[in-house]
């Protein structure tokens, strides 16, 4: 298989394991919640590396999915002492766990071998490297295994899980009358949002992931007026924008996860301006229409 | 006591002490606006969508200029306040966070690639992306600092000019629309101060501790006092105390990163705050809730 | 006494922060009646609704159900009861239509990773029909009126097919049709049996449409049917009282912007 086309696979599957949880992220309005899940794992991954020394343990997934349930309840907490509001609680507890990593690491910098501007960027082009070689087969890169597992794990949960995150995002207060948790919904989909970064850490790096979360998310939400539609779209968006974007970037040499990042920002753009019913164009026609 | 006395006179710290000082004073000052106006994100979304202007200004100029840097960045944040206000105007359906997240991604993707393609340069002498996200405080220059200086005491004084316009603004926007006067120059005069600010900070500490140093002291202020005057003051206070007293730490030590410590200074003032300012903090009020849950219980029973 | 009790208040106290909200209420609500809550703003009627379905837990008192001659809590019956929030509570640019929206009524029927099947789907296109809808069943309810989506609401609540319906301001910026055919399908329900208890504005059509009525300002004015008290004197006591001290003290620990200026 060609380099570039092994690198296109892993990019959707990346692209995929993200936006998948990106649809109910844009419905609920809790995308910079998953912003600062994204930032704050580190720690979690700094944490537990220290402990098993070992970057390919599951033991970092589990560290860095501890640390990111535990910045979703330490926003909630600051929120509901009702002295910060939710924007601000992100912005009060992001920066203090992500400085807690970046002191971890520098302090002891000389024990772990963790660059951090692969961390913030990710190296998707090195990913295909390390390839998963089964009873002596080689059956391509693990980092698209990885994805893709989690892409199957977050699938899982959103089938199962089906009716209960849709009636808790459209109407929370229903489906409390109705015996549905929405606190477990919510924090079940926001341990998921910390695996799946994890997992998206090496390919795309911390910052960009929500940008792989949101972006074909919100590009389907401005298309669609349906949930099953949109989560349709956002799958298929996503393997457009992963395709794309590595394409677009092996042909001028830039980074990939970068290039991806901003196509996904031109295409929702797009979207937001053409969309035939939720567009700011068909509104803009609408309005004037109305007042002639 | 002697190590304090040799890090205190030592010039390094001196520079950078200065320079954090000035930054957290400015970014408490601004913080007040930005978190009364509930855009306590909007500093660390335009902090990442500065690095396009950063990285095309480079590239532009082929050298480490800060004044051309800080402008390119400058612009680069406006037009992300721009794409962000129009996505979420009033006839969209696009939630604030969803904009702010896509715009912040999508930006800081295209910086990312323009990044990529300038290390291709032969002279390519730009720090790493290390350097943007965390800054590089300790590494702060004399010229870096006078040139803080400089800015932070413009904004500054423009916000003493405008200071009762910029807190109708700040408070009810809708009932300034209504006055005579140049309304939607100020308030975008107010949004430019705010990128200034952010943008200043930038450079010399990072994206994330200028988005922690506009959110945290102004957060802790406001738990002490309902007056905007003292709130103002407070927070100016508590953002210099924090670049001071985290430099000072990190000086102390070895290997201590020194913008992420001022983070974790700024952050621990917050939750001192929130905890035991007297009134407001929680303890306090837990107190007064109990309290008055006593009363009505013995008002109940009194009733029976 | 009341005859055919099926929920009944005691003691309730709720409180925020200290303050009362809800004082001491006493309440029993009858099998088969339509019962409105009234009173003016923050006078603590969604309070009310929000302590008798577990939302909230109260400082003191209890809330108890009455079905088949057995007391319940709410825990135990909540698969037969209906909640109606207020319309303003719900994210309507949701990408969804108003037949999915009534499916959500079966939901509390199904178990968790189980879709509704054709069964729930009748149910629910039955309901629809019932509340004149069915022509709009694929409508993206961004698209609906206030009137519409009050309809909608309902539908999902009938589809529960419970024995108690709780509705926040069903008729809330609702159009007269709407209101009658609303009000005409509630009756139906209190007809079979069922408890209906409404939060409930608008004075002038108390008369028209409800059974009992339960004054309320923080604490409980009067309540009884509404021959009994819906006089003058008990509207006067309701909407005057405390009126000054109940602002006051609602708007003095709101946290966020209150700041002097």
């Amino acid at each position: 298989m060609s380099l570039v086309l092994e690198i296109i696979l892993v990019a959707i599957a990346v692209s995929l394991s993200c936006s998948v949880l990106g649809v109910f992220l844009v419905l609920r309005g809790s995308t910079m919640v998953s912003d600062a899940i994204t930032h704050t794992v580190l720690l979690g991954i700094v944490v537990s590396f220290f402990i098993v020394q070992d970057l390919r343990s599951p033991w970092l997934i589990i560290g860095a999915s501890l640390v990111g349930v535990f910045t979703v309840w330490a926003i909630e907490a600051l929120k509901n002492t009702g002295l910060v509001d939710q924007d601000a609680s992100i912005g009060i507890v992001f920066p203090l766990l992500f400085s807690i990593a970046i002191i971890l690491l520098t302090r002891y910098a000389g024990d772990v071998h963790l660059d951090i501007d692969a961390v913030f960027m990710g190296q998707l082009g090195f990913t295909i490297f390390d390839r998963v070689i089964i009873g002596g087969v080689d059956i391509g890169p693990g980092a698209f295994w990885s994805a893709l597992i989690i892409f199957l794990l977050n699938s899982g949960f959103i089938a199962y899980f089906y009716k209960e995150l849709k009636v808790s995002t459209f109407d929370p207060n229903y489906a409390r009358s109705i015996g549905i948790s929405t606190t477990f919904i919510y924090y079940a989909l926001m341990t998921l949002v910390s695996i799946t970064s994890v997992g998206a850490f090496e390919a795309v790096g911390s910052i960009l992931v929500v940008g792989f979360m949101v972006g074909p998310a919100l590009t389907a939400y401005l298309l669609t007026d349906r949930l099953i539609h949109m989560i349709g779209v956002t799958l298929l968006v996503s393997v457009f924008n992963a395709a794309a974007g590595v394409s677009l970037a092996y042909s001028l040499n830039l980074s990939y996860a970068g290039v991806i990042a901003f196509f996904t920002g031109i295409v929702a753009v797009t979207a937001f301006i053409f969309s035939p019913k939720k567009g700011a164009l068909r509104g803009w026609v609408n309005r004037r229409r109305q007042k002639n | 006591m002697d190590t304090l006395l040799s890090i205190l006179t030592d010039h390094t710290f001196q520079i950078v002490a200065l320079g954090t000082g000035i930054l957290g004073l400015l970014s408490g000052v601004m913080g007040v606006f930005l978190t009364l106006r509930k855009q306590s994100l909007l500093g660390d979304a335009l902090g990442h969508a500065a690095l396009p202007g950063i990285v095309i200004a480079f590239l532009l100029i082929q050298e480490k200029n800060m004044l051309i840097l800080l402008l390119g960045a400058s612009l680069s944040g406006l037009l992300a306040t721009a794409l962000i206000n129009w996505m979420t105007g009033r006839h969209s359906v696009i939630k604030q966070d969803s904009a702010l997240a896509l715009i912040l991604s999508s930006f800081f993707g295209l910086g990312t690639a323009l990044l990529s393609y300038s290390q291709q340069m032969p002279n390519a002498a730009q720090a790493g992306l290390e350097t943007f996200i965390f800054g590089q405080a300790s590494g702060m220059l004399r010229q870096d600092v006078y040139l803080i200086i400089v800015i932070s005491l413009l904004v500054l004084v423009l916000v003493a000019v405008f200071w009762k316009e910029f807190k109708l603004i700040t408070f009810d926007a809708d009932f300034a629309r209504t006055l005579p006067g140049p309304y939607s120059f100020l308030n975008r005069l107010l949004s430019l101060l705010i990128v200034v600010t952010i943008v200043l900070g930038l450079e010399s500490v990072g994206v994330v501790l200028i988005s922690a140093l506009l959110v945290n002291p102004a957060i802790a202020a406001r738990q002490w006092s309902h007056q905007m005057k003292t709130v103002i003051v407070l927070s100016g206070f508590f953002g210099l105390f924090s670049g001071i007293i985290g430099t000072l730490i990190s000086s102390a030590g070895s290997q201590i990163p020194t913008g992420a410590t001022i983070v974790v200074v700024a952050t621990s003032i917050t939750l001192f705050s929130i905890l035991f300012a007297p009134r407001r903090g929680l303890i306090a009020r837990r107190r007064q809730v109990k309290e008055k849950e006593k009363a009505l219980q013995t008002r109940l029973e009194r009733r029976e | 006494m009341l005859r055919d009790k099926s929920i009944t208040v005691e003691n309730l106290t709720v409180a925020y922060d200290g303050t009362p909200v809800l004082l001491d209420a006493d309440l029993e609500f009858e099998k088969g009646k339509i019962t409105a809550v009234i009173g003016p703003n923050g006078a603590g009627k969604s309070t009310l609704l929000n302590a008798m379905l577990d939302f909230i837990k109260p400082l003191t008192g209890q809330v108890h159900y009455y079905l088949d001659d057995k007391k319940f809590t709410y825990q135990d019956i909540k698969q037969r009861l209906a909640y109606v929030p207020q319309k303003a509570s719900v994210d309507w640019t949701f990408p969804t239509d108003a037949l999915d929206v009534v499916l959500m009524g079966r939901y509390g029927h199904l178990k968790t990773g189980q879709r509704p099947g054709k069964k729930d789907r009748q149910i629910a296109k039955g309901k629809l029909n019932q509340v004149g809808m069915l022509n709009f069943s694929d409508r993206q309810i961004s698209q609906l009126s206030g009137g519409q989506r009050q309809r909608v609401f309902l539908a999902r609540a009938l589809a529960q097919e419970s024995d108690i319906i709780i509705l926040d301001e069903p008729l809330a910026g609702v159009d007269v049709t709407t209101e009658k055919v609303l009000m005409n399908l509630l009756r139906q329900e209190a007809e079979q049996g069922k408890t209906i208890l409404a939060v409930h504005h608008d004075l002038n059509t108390i008369t028209n449409y409800f059974d009992d009525v339960v004054f309320l300002n923080r604490q409980v004015y009067a309540y009884g049917s509404v021959e009994d008290v819906f006089t003058p004197q008990n509207i006067e006591k309701t909407y005057q009282q405390n009126r000054q001290e109940a602002e006051a003290s609602l708007i003095e620990e709101e946290s966020g912007k209150a700041m002097d200026v």
